[in-house]
């Protein structure tokens, strides 16, 4: 189409910025934290607990996201979706961060598996889990070989899975246009590529990965549903990621396809994943409330207390309810907001803001208990995760055309009315 | 029988691809098109015709904020109130084991009202009548009715109509509202008859 994107220079100037914030929080963690001191049982050494909880959080959460917008597009392409067509180079170069995420995570994931950091993950104390009947019957999943070559291998395979959907739109650049057969078959070929990573998909985000990186945290308890909030949690963060890409890009007169009907349609998937998000949080919340069993409300009364004594963390908790379900609720609802840029990009903002306080109270009561902390370090932190997106991100906009020209539903997506 | 009598000339068109341009040149003209019946739902038809948007969106919301609060306002004052039971120990102001019943009344009050609004716009109903303009409306035929006005020139208009592409052109006086009743006890229908 037109010339090659170039970042504008307030763009590099933020991703630098962001990194430059990172870094120094990551040296003050490093300095003032203590991270490879362990922390003694039972209270001591909050600081390393610190340190390592939120980096936890962070790049569990952050991964996730970017990691969603390849979700989106496999799961468009297996329901022979045609009107995101236009923007679908924006969700490819968000999961082309996928590698670099995936990385840090694993490496701070091996932190604290090697590093035997019984203050996250509680089960990694042997002394501790043979003499507990509960830990004891989940050691065959809950145990430190497992833990790492299932994590190595999720990560690895939505690198690999992406990296081959993302090569199969690059190529239709260097073709003219396609006629029928060929198109056909490129369309058949992308499906079942796109199958592949949403079972692989299936078996890793929805539902081993979040129990074995985040529900392990409060190891003797359980949920069905927590998967499936993660996954909607952080799916709904990623569709809001797109949007503030899609604005962003739209902004600098590019993207020339993209217009409010599209806008419109992602709008729909922040408003309808909000309230799917909702509907797993509170299955979650009623069915533990309802049946009462000690061993089931002890995560809810970590976050929340009881009736007697508000918990350190109610504030959040409810919080996270409003951020995450009432605003979206209330405000995405109507059409003329979903088809409004202004509303649409505060709306991403405040639905990623929201998600990453929900995954703020799912790390810290577990790891450290009323002693959590929101800081500069922890905004620090997750200012280097959003710097490393954005540098990804821009990196893989600026190498690539931003319209996939030559994509046998372009077409539909360009005539595209809601 | 609310609208009264009115006279209409009215086209048929067998094409989607030549409706579209009709119905903007035949507003371009200054005709006043009554509506356009189609066999289908045809998309961008409504803004092509001029019609406002629907507020029926609108009606569904107020109709689900009524869900809601009769849906907690009817089981607070009954479990608090006018029966309150202990049940398994749990507060009588249970707020959780509410949600999902408050949730299945919120989308059923929407959903019925909104029906119903949608039947009473369109003035649908068991045994409400309303004129056909062509019967071949519900089959095949795209079917544009323009109302004449004090100043409209009908030849004027059929040759318009024509030009447009229209397959059938008549004249009707019909009725615009609706009646229970029967269709042969319709007013005295009669056409003239173009022959096109």
């Amino acid at each position: 189409m037109n010339n090659q994107f170039e970042l504008p220079g307030s763009y590099k100037k933020w991703t630098w910025g962001l990194i430059g914030v990172g870094v120094l929080a990551l040296l003050y963690g490093f300095i003032m934290l203590h991270p490879f001191e362990h922390a003694a049982h039972g209270g001591g050494n909050h600081g390393s607990t610190r340190f390592w909880a939120v980096l936890l959080q962070n790049s569990v959460y952050w991964l996730l996201v970017v990691n969603a917008s390849m979700f989106f597009i496999c799961v468009t392409t297996m329901a022979m979706g045609g009107w995101q067509v236009a923007l679908r180079r924006v969700p490819e170069a968000i999961s082309s961060v996928v590698p670099y995420l995936g990385i840090i995570t694993f490496l701070v994931l091996m932190a604290i598996i090697w590093g035997d950091r019984t203050d996250i993950y509680h089960w990694l104390d042997n002394e501790a889990v043979k003499h507990d009947p509960i830990l004891n019957g989940k050691s065959g999943f809950l145990n430190p070989k497992f833990y790492t070559i299932w994590s190595a291998i999720a990560i690895l395979m939505w690198w690999l899975l992406g990296k081959k959907m993302r090569s199969m739109s690059l190529e239709t650049d260097n073709g003219g246009t396609m006629d029928y057969e060929t198109g056909k078959k490129w369309i058949w070929k992308n499906t079942v590529w796109a199958s592949l990573y949403a079972v692989f998909f299936g078996l890793s985000v929805a539902s081993t990965i979040p129990w074995l990186w985040l529900m392990s945290i409060d190891a003797h308890w359980y949920s069905t549903m927590y998967s499936w909030y993660t996954f909607a949690s952080t799916f709904v963060s990623g569709m809001s990621l797109v949007a503030l890409f899609v604005i962003f890009l739209k902004n600098r007169g590019q993207l020339e396809y993209v217009t409010e009907e599209h806008l419109h349609d992602v709008g729909k998937f922040m408003f309808a994943f909000s309230v799917f998000w909702t509907y797993l949080w509170f299955s979650q919340y009623m069915l533990i409330w309802y049946s009462n069993q000690p061993e089931e409300t002890k995560y809810f009364i970590e976050r929340i207390g009881t009736a007697g004594k508000p918990g350190p963390y109610k504030g959040l908790f409810f919080l996270n309810l409003i951020l995450n379900f009432l605003c979206p609720l209330l405000i995405l609802m109507k059409r003329g907001i979903k088809r409004n840029w202004t509303m649409v990009t505060v709306m991403a903002v405040l639905i990623i803001f929201g998600h990453w306080i929900d995954f703020y109270q799912m790390v810290m009561p577990g790891t450290m208990k009323e002693h959590a902390e929101m800081m500069p370090f922890e905004f620090g932190i997750a200012a280097l995760f959003i710097g490393i997106i954005m540098w990804g991100v821009g990196r893989y906009l600026t190498s690539h055309p931003l319209t996939a020209k030559n994509h046998p539903f372009l077409k539909e997506s360009i005539i595209h009315h809601t | 029988m609310a609208g009264g009598i009115k006279k209409f000339v009215v086209g048929s068109f067998d094409d989607e691809a030549v409706l579209f341009p009709a119905v903007k040149n035949v507003r371009k003209a200054g005709y006043k098109i009554h509506d356009v019946y189609t066999p289908f739902p045809v998309h961008g038809l409504d803004h092509a015709m001029g019609l406002r948007e629907t507020s029926l969106h609108t009606a569904g919301f107020i109709y689900a904020i009524t869900g809601t609060t009769t849906a907690l306002s009817f089981m607070s004052w009954v479990f608090t109130k006018d029966w309150p039971l202990n049940i398994g120990g749990k507060p009588h102001f249970a707020l959780p084991a509410w949600i999902p019943i408050t949730f299945e009344l919120t989308v059923l009050f929407s959903a019925v009202g909104m029906v119903l609004t949608f039947c009473y716009l369109c003035q649908l109903s068991p045994f409400v009548k309303k004129h056909h303009f062509h019967a071949r409306a519900t089959d095949d035929l795209f079917v544009m009715a323009i109302e004449c006005t004090d100043k409209t020139n009908d030849a004027e208009v059929q040759t318009f109509l024509e030009k447009a592409g229209a397959k059938e052109i008549n004249i009707q006086h019909a009725e615009t509202g609706w009646w229970i009743g029967r269709y042969d006890r319709e007013q005295k229908l009669y056409r003239e008859e173009k022959g096109y």
